[in-house]
């Protein structure tokens, strides 16, 4: 399978006829770029990883593989592997941290994986044992992307698996995960069975309250009532006990910290009806409610069932993305290098760190020279040029070539290790949301409490015997299940519909935040810029721009990065002996001719020249006044031409910042990129900024928005770097953008998966809706409550138009919040 | 009408009896992924025969 080979091929294929030529990729299905050409099996594909990936399957005899694809049609999805060879996950420390031991001489190992998408996928990934000798079962939980590998670790090394699953296009990481995930399956467990209890018991105490409603009585043949009505006190009392511990508890810590609750008048409502219930039972006489009891504890239970549900997701893409980053260095040692987990690296190792790569550990550098892309830490969007004896920072990255830095930091102990330990701090700080259905509930149980006393005082006068039965009906009647029901469902309707749309909500209450006035605090680097350069100005010969490319195709430079984007059109040219100028320049011969790229000071310097060409001059400054990056580019000792490079505007930025003015917002800019940049952006989005600072480090952007949110109220933080994780957790929302770094998923509240600005307004918007949702829901509950308690006053409540009338009002609700349009899939 | 005395009481019996056998599955933990064995069970079963096992390397890229 060589490249050369296609274009005869492709030939053949067309004079035969027989074939029709590919349209799609042969692995992935995704529609064929341009330049594609089929391979001598008449096959094509969409890059190289799809290529390697299909290779491996068929050489694994896993072809089904695409029969069950077809059959399914799933999205295209090109492959990713990455042909690593997973050494690290030999380290000991892995195998202790990771793996298992069963007992039988097998062991178990988690992984997370990428690009899981389709069910063809769960199929593939669960062949795993016909890949890799040694491993005896393989499986995939959809949801969060993680595969359970069952092996023999005296056959199989864990590299081995990590390759088989990388070679099938899907690559391994270890899991991270947030901590509490195992209590959180646990905590799962315990509500499924609290759910399953009530269903069961609700659904035979409705048997028996049916007879009862149709008027079984106790006759000479049999006291059956009275056998009825036991009968239902004995499934009723377990479940009140059981299912129902879960709203007294919260009934109980509402109360104790004096924070209004649903649960509070839910567990009036569950309460008076079952003891007094349970009395009538004893005494023979009066009404139970134990129908409406266990149906109401089965329906409440649902809808937090529910919610917990979709608040997971949030989480799952966050450990995904903490499984993502890396975790290793390549420490240099007698031996040669080894790699190893980034957090077992000692003080003082020496870590060889290439370029593209971001670094593992906090040091000083020790050899080499190189540019340190710092803008997730700091903010600035240009490199900063480190040389020996220079402090580099974990989690920044090495742009232009390889370094050696001298450990003396890892793990726990590094910079961005502590700003994430004091995002946590943040986090705890920061008070907690009352939800508005908490809120209403909060005064709603004032308003049944003092109902039933007067219906009880009322009740006296008229006739003492069922003052009491008044009393309690009305308190049954009032128990808010539709309230309780009608907001956990309309959010999660609402989260599982904002997923779709791209928006990943860590919980609803942040729905309730986003959807009031606030003022937008805004990250500069990254989220309202694209957080990458950009060529903006070019004053020269149009053919030197060849010329520049080549010599810049193999940096990890920002810039260098920026003229490959865009200068992707122009005839491609090789460059040879490519040599990097410590401060930002690069020389090369491109045919023939000497080309020299760099800072203006760098190219003068170089040339041995005062001044450029007075027109580049000119231009130069003009671009440095205007906040742009100049590069001058010289060929054969010529000045030529000069570009303006300027990190720019997302294109949806304007739109979207003048589409939430309109819904109220206000906004303030707060970045660490230079002041006087930080101003040009400002002024060029077109909207008031009540407060624009620059320069502000991590620490100053967490004191600015805690400063703010007390002079302007609430407060949304919108960011995407590590430097913005503390004022993500300390505002009232925090939400991240689009490829924002693990630790401000972290952070925020609310993130996109979806690139741009736009998601914001999506979230505000869709918000909004959600809520004017849940005002519909309460308002509706409140209404039935109301027609409810007057019937329950004047005493023409019976049970039965109770139990009937409960489930309709919590189908009304649950209508409102299927029915209703909240989030709109871009 | 007096298996009524009979049938109730065996009814919540059997309904103890499902209420075990839930709580078996759930403390197994078969409640806990929703998604993927709907998935797994839309795949076909493989055809028989596997080939021989190759060497557990992807090709070079």
């Amino acid at each position: 399978m060589t490249f050369g080979a296609a274009p005869t091929s492709a030939e053949r294929e067309h004079a035969s006829g027989v074939f029709a030529r590919p349209a799609a990729c042969a692995h992935c299905g995704t529609p064929l770029p341009p330049g594609a050409v089929p391979d001598e099996n008449g096959e094509a594909f969409c890059c190289n990883g799809c290529r390697a990936v299909r290779a491996f399957i068929l050489a694994c005899g896993l072809d089904h593989y695409y029969r069950q694809r077809d059959d399914l049609a799933p999205p295209p999805r090109p492959a990713a592997p990455t042909a690593r060879g997973y050494a690290e996950l030999d380290h000991p420390d892995i195998a202790q941290r990771f793996v298992h031991d069963l007992g039988d001489g097998t062991a178990e190992v988690t992984f997370v994986l990428e690009g899981v998408h389709c069910s063809a996928c769960v199929w593939l990934i669960e062949r795993l044992p016909r890949v890799v000798p040694g491993v005896h079962e393989a499986r995939l939980s959809f949801e969060r992307a993680e595969v359970t590998v069952r092996f023999r670790p005296d056959l199989a090394r864990l590299s081995a698996i990590a390759r088989g699953l990388d070679g099938l296009g899907y690559p391994p990481h270890l899991p991270r995960r947030s901590s509490g995930e195992l209590g959180d399956t646990q905590a799962d467990r315990d509500l499924v069975l609290r759910l399953g209890v009530a269903f069961a018991a609700a659904g035979n105490v409705m048997l028996m309250a049916f007879a009862l409603y149709s008027g079984a009585t106790d006759t000479g043949e049999g006291p059956y009532a009275t056998l009825l009505r036991w009968g239902s006190l004995a499934l009723t009392l377990p479940t009140v006990a059981y299912s129902g511990a879960v709203f007294f508890r919260g009934a109980w810590a509402a109360l104790r910290t004096r924070t209004p609750h649903m649960d509070l008048p839910v567990s009036i409502g569950i309460a008076a009806g079952t003891i007094w219930g349970t009395v009538n039972t004893i005494r023979g006489q009066g009404e139970i409610y134990f129908d409406t009891i266990t149906t109401l504890i089965f329906l409440l239970l649902v809808g937090r069932w529910l919610g917990r549900r979709h608040q997971r997701a949030a989480a799952r893409v966050v450990d995904l993305y903490a499984a993502l980053s890396p975790t290793t260095a390549r420490v240099v040692t007698v031996d040669g290098l080894v790699e190893m987990p980034a957090r077992a690296v000692e003080e003082n190792a020496i870590v060889e760190v290439r370029a593209g790569e971001p670094f593992p550990v906090d040091g000083l550098v020790a050899s080499g020279t190189s540019a340190v892309d710092a803008s997730s830490l700091t903010g600035e969007s240009l490199p900063v040029t480190v040389t020996i004896g220079d402090r580099v920072y974990a989690g920044t990255k090495n742009t232009e070539a390889t370094l050696l830095v001298r450990t003396e930091a890892a793990g726990a102990a590094t910079r961005v290790s502590r700003l994430l330990a004091s995002v946590e701090a943040a986090q705890r700080a920061r008070a907690p949301i009352v939800k508005l259905a908490d809120r209403v509930a909060g005064w709603f149980v004032w308003a049944a409490l003092g109902l039933a006393a007067i219906t009880f005082a009322a009740w006296s006068v008229v006739d003492p015997t069922l003052a009491l039965d008044q009393a309690v009906a009305l308190l049954v009647v009032t128990c808010p299940c539709a309230l309780g029901m009608a907001t956990p469902l309309a959010v999660s309707v609402a989260l599982s519909r904002a997923a779709r749309a791209g928006l990943l909500f860590k919980g609803g209450e942040f729905l309730e935040e986003l959807s009031r006035p606030a003022l937008f605090v805004l990250d500069k680097t990254g989220t309202v810029t694209e957080g990458q350069l950009r060529l903006v100005d070019w004053i020269g010969p149009n053919t030197v721009k060849s010329l520049l490319g080549a010599v810049e195709a193999r940096s990890e430079h920002p810039i260098a990065r920026a003229v490959m984007r865009d200068f992707a059109a122009e005839p491609k040219r090789e460059a040879s002996s490519v040599t990097a100028i410590p401060g930002g320049g690069v020389r090369g011969v491109v045919d023939g001719h000497q080309v020299l790229a760099g800072s203006p000071a760098l190219v003068r310097r170089e040339l041995c020249v005062e001044h450029l060409d007075p027109k580049l001059e000119s231009a130069v400054t003009r671009f440095s006044q205007a906040g742009r990056t100049p590069i001058v580019v010289a060929v054969d000792g010529v000045a030529l031409a000069a570009a303006a490079f300027a990190d720019g505007l997302r294109s949806d930025a304007r739109d979207t910042l003048a589409a939430l003015e309109k819904l109220g917002a206000r906004f303030a800019l707060l970045s660490g990129d230079h002041p006087e940049v930080v101003a040009q952006a400002a002024a060029s989005l077109g909207v008031p900024f009540v407060h624009v600072e620059g320069g502000a480090g991590p620490e100053r952007k967490l004191a600015c928005v805690t400063e703010l949110e007390r002079r302007h109220g609430r407060v949304v933080m919108v960011g995407d770097g590590v430097n913005d994780a503390g004022a993500l957790a300390a505002a009232r929302v925090g939400f991240s953008v689009h490829g924002g770094a693990e630790a401000s998923l972290g952070a925020a509240d609310v993130f996109a998966t979806e690139p741009g600005l736009s998601p914001l307004l999506r979230a505000v918007v869709g918000a909004r809706r959600t809520l004017r949702v849940i005002r519909r829901g309460i308002a509706f509950s409140l209404a039935y409550n109301a027609v409810g308690a007057t019937l329950a006053v004047l005493g023409l409540l019976s049970p039965l138009l109770a139990a009937v009338a409960m489930p309709l009002s919590s189908l009304a609700v649950v209508t409102n919040a299927f029915r209703s349009r909240t989030f709109d899939a871009p | 009408m007096t298996v009524l005395f009979v049938v109730l009481p065996l009814t919540i019996l059997i309904s103890v009896f499902a209420v075990a056998a839930f709580v078996w599955a759930a403390r197994a933990g078969q409640l806990d992924d929703l998604t993927t064995p709907p998935l797994r069970m839309l795949a076909d079963e493989s055809p028989p025969e596997p080939p021989p096992r190759q060497p557990a390397s992807p090709p070079d890229l």
